[in-house]
């Protein structure tokens, strides 16, 4: 490099050593970059390695501690997990947990892909699509637990939608079911979670080459066609984002559950809850164990059907 | 005609869903302002601020006013934490890191174990460590366990659209990389930045799962709320529904209007 350096610089002391200065000055934003990913992510890894990484271990380890009424003992044992797999009460709450998990999702599924469809291909401003996805968006920023109680005043004995079937005269006796029941449950569910599968599958059709819905109208596919031959294959990943988010969000679930079936239902989550409530954290570390297995299992079962790696 | 017919009927499909989204938070809103004579249902027995005045009374409900100012600091703590590390691990990622596969993975398990369980956990490492978990410390931690993961992947989505080329032209032109990032990078991704505050802030301040069984003695406002609800039966708990739902409004417009203004001047 030294030898590149013109004639007349050579000789000159300040000049001589300004390009070894520059060579300098360039290796060392080099080293200092090679260092800085690992500096910018370190706060976030230490703080999900305390908070999420050492309590999941945690509970693991605890899963396998003994307890009586009192006290909780360390010990190596397994009696919870053969207590949690061989109770009955277990199987039929896993059971529960999984029918609403299965409602749930094929209810939010195909709410969640019409509102996207309408909302990427129907509508065609581009500023009232930002609008209305906002419009769409807001609820989900604001508390769960006051957006379940708002169902009260239309699913009560006494609410909007009794009242109203009773002036109408379509039924004779309020209808009993639709507060504190499985009904309610599902509903609030798909109320609460309907937006995690709107948004992901808004945001992969929006990426989807309008001139391939040209192409199918061309090669005389019809509009449904056009729909399940195209449009839904091109949104799968959409969908097994969105389906991963409702997946894990009911399965884990226990204050929908509790607050919209009156304390009729059961579920995992709130099996859990109920044993902490009782301090046996042995058991309910066993139970978040399994749990946790179930989940990822789940997950694991989307991933292989859909491969979201493109979207990521 | 079919397609006219099927057009309306998809628009048909989004106006019913908006309305299932915000039909019962009008309900709630409307019944908040009963009289004091008013249940929890229609009809409107007259209307009066009677059930918002009952909210301020500390024996109406348990500690309101204390539990609101803890769920504001603690949402303001998340909030902060959250923009700074996920803008920060966004800028990690990208470049290539060793572990980054990891450290990403970890993000995404964040996100998909179920709430109660980091609940359960941060609870059982702090009675373990001997640490008493309180709303600024366990709850914290749990909190951010939720808000970094949607943090960064808006931080992913963010980068993935960003030119490089303004970047590298202030490097060129002898910008440090400190420089570059404060004076380039940071203004063009301001938007998303405020995005994040939202969320972080949001999120924090309507967490309950995780919040749970690491809140300590004293309860945030949504544990509050929770546990009002099985114990009082009359329009107050619409009031406090329709403050906290006015509130989080309230800022969603004015975020939404600070990321207007700051679009508006870069043209």
């Amino acid at each position: 490099m030294l030898d590149a350096t013109p004639n007349r610089l050579r000789g000159d002391p300040e000049a001589a050593r300004a390009p070894e200065g520059r060579a300098r000055f360039r290796r060392l934003p080099a080293r200092r970059l090679s260092l800085a990913p690992y500096l910018q992510a370190l706060p976030l890894t230490l703080i999900l390695v305390f908070f999420l990484l050492i309590p999941m271990f945690a509970l693991v380890v605890v899963s396998f501690f003994d307890y009586d009424s009192v006290r909780i003992i360390p010990a190596f044992v397994f009696t919870n997990y053969t207590d949690v797999l061989g109770s009955a009460v277990t199987w039929r709450t896993y059971l529960n947990t999984l029918r609403y998990t299965v409602i749930v999702w094929a209810v939010t599924a195909v709410i969640g892909f019409t509102v996207a469809y309408v909302l990427a291909f129907e509508i065609r401003s581009r500023t009232v699509q930002m609008v209305l996805f906002l419009i769409c968006t807001v609820p989900f920023l604001t508390s769960n637990i006051i957006r379940m109680i708002s169902w009260i005043p239309f699913l009560g004995r006494e609410g909007i939608l009794n009242t109203t079937l009773l002036k109408l005269h379509l039924i004779r006796q309020p209808l009993e079911f639709l507060l504190f029941s499985d009904f309610a449950v599902v509903l609030a569910f798909a109320h609460l979670y309907a937006l995690f599968m709107v948004t992901p599958i808004f945001n992969t059709m929006m990426r989807i080459d309008r001139s391939l819905l040209e192409a199918a109208l061309d090669g005389g596919a019809g509009w449904w066609r056009t729909i399940t031959h195209v449009i839904l294959p091109l949104s799968k990943s959409g969908i097994a984002i969105g389906s991963i988010f409702v997946v894990t969000l009911v399965m884990g679930d226990f204050a929908t559950v509790r607050l919209m079936s009156g304390g009729q239902s059961a579920s995992v989550g709130l099996m859990i809850a109920n044993q902490i409530s009782l301090l046996q954290y042995p058991a309910a570390c066993a139970n978040a164990v399994v749990l946790l297995l179930v989940v990822l299992m789940m997950i694991a079962a989307i991933l292989r059907i859909v491969d979201i790696r493109r979207d990521l | 005609m079919a397609a006219k017919l099927r057009r309306f009927t998809l628009l048909a499909f989004l106006g019913l869903f908006i309305l299932f989204l915000y039909g019962p938070t009008l309900t709630i809103t409307l019944l908040s302002f009963q009289g004091p004579d008013g249940g929890l249902t229609f009809p409107m027995n007259g209307v009066s601020l009677h059930w918002f005045a009952r909210l301020f009374e500390t024996q109406a409900v348990g500690d309101f006013g204390g539990s609101l100012r803890r769920s504001f600091g603690l949402a303001t703590m998340v909030m902060s934490t959250t923009v700074i590390i996920s803008l920060a691990a966004g800028m990690a990622f990208r470049r290539r890191f060793y572990g980054a596969g990891a450290v990403f993975t970890l993000t995404v398990a964040s996100l998909i174990i179920p709430s109660i369980l980091v609940s359960l956990g941060v609870g059982l490492l702090f009675s373990a460590l001997s640490f008493d978990p309180s709303w600024y410390s366990s709850a914290f931690g749990a909190q951010l366990t939720w808000t970094l993961p949607f943090g960064l992947l808006i931080m992913f989505a963010v980068f993935n659209r960003f030119n490089r080329a303004w970047e590298e032209a202030a490097r060129d032109q002898g910008a440090t990389p400190w420089q570059a990032f404060w004076h380039v990078v940071l203004p063009i991704i301001a938007p998303s930045v405020i995005g994040i505050a939202l969320f972080g802030f949001t999120l924090s301040y309507d967490e309950f799962a995780r919040t749970l069984l690491t809140a300590g003695s004293s309860n945030t406002l949504p544990l509050e709320i929770f546990g009002m609800t099985t114990s009082v039966t009359t329009p107050v708990l619409y009031a406090l529904g329709t403050l906290t739902t006015g509130f989080s409004f309230l800022l969603i417009l004015g975020t939404l209007l600070v990321v207007r203004v700051l679009a508006a001047r870069r043209r």
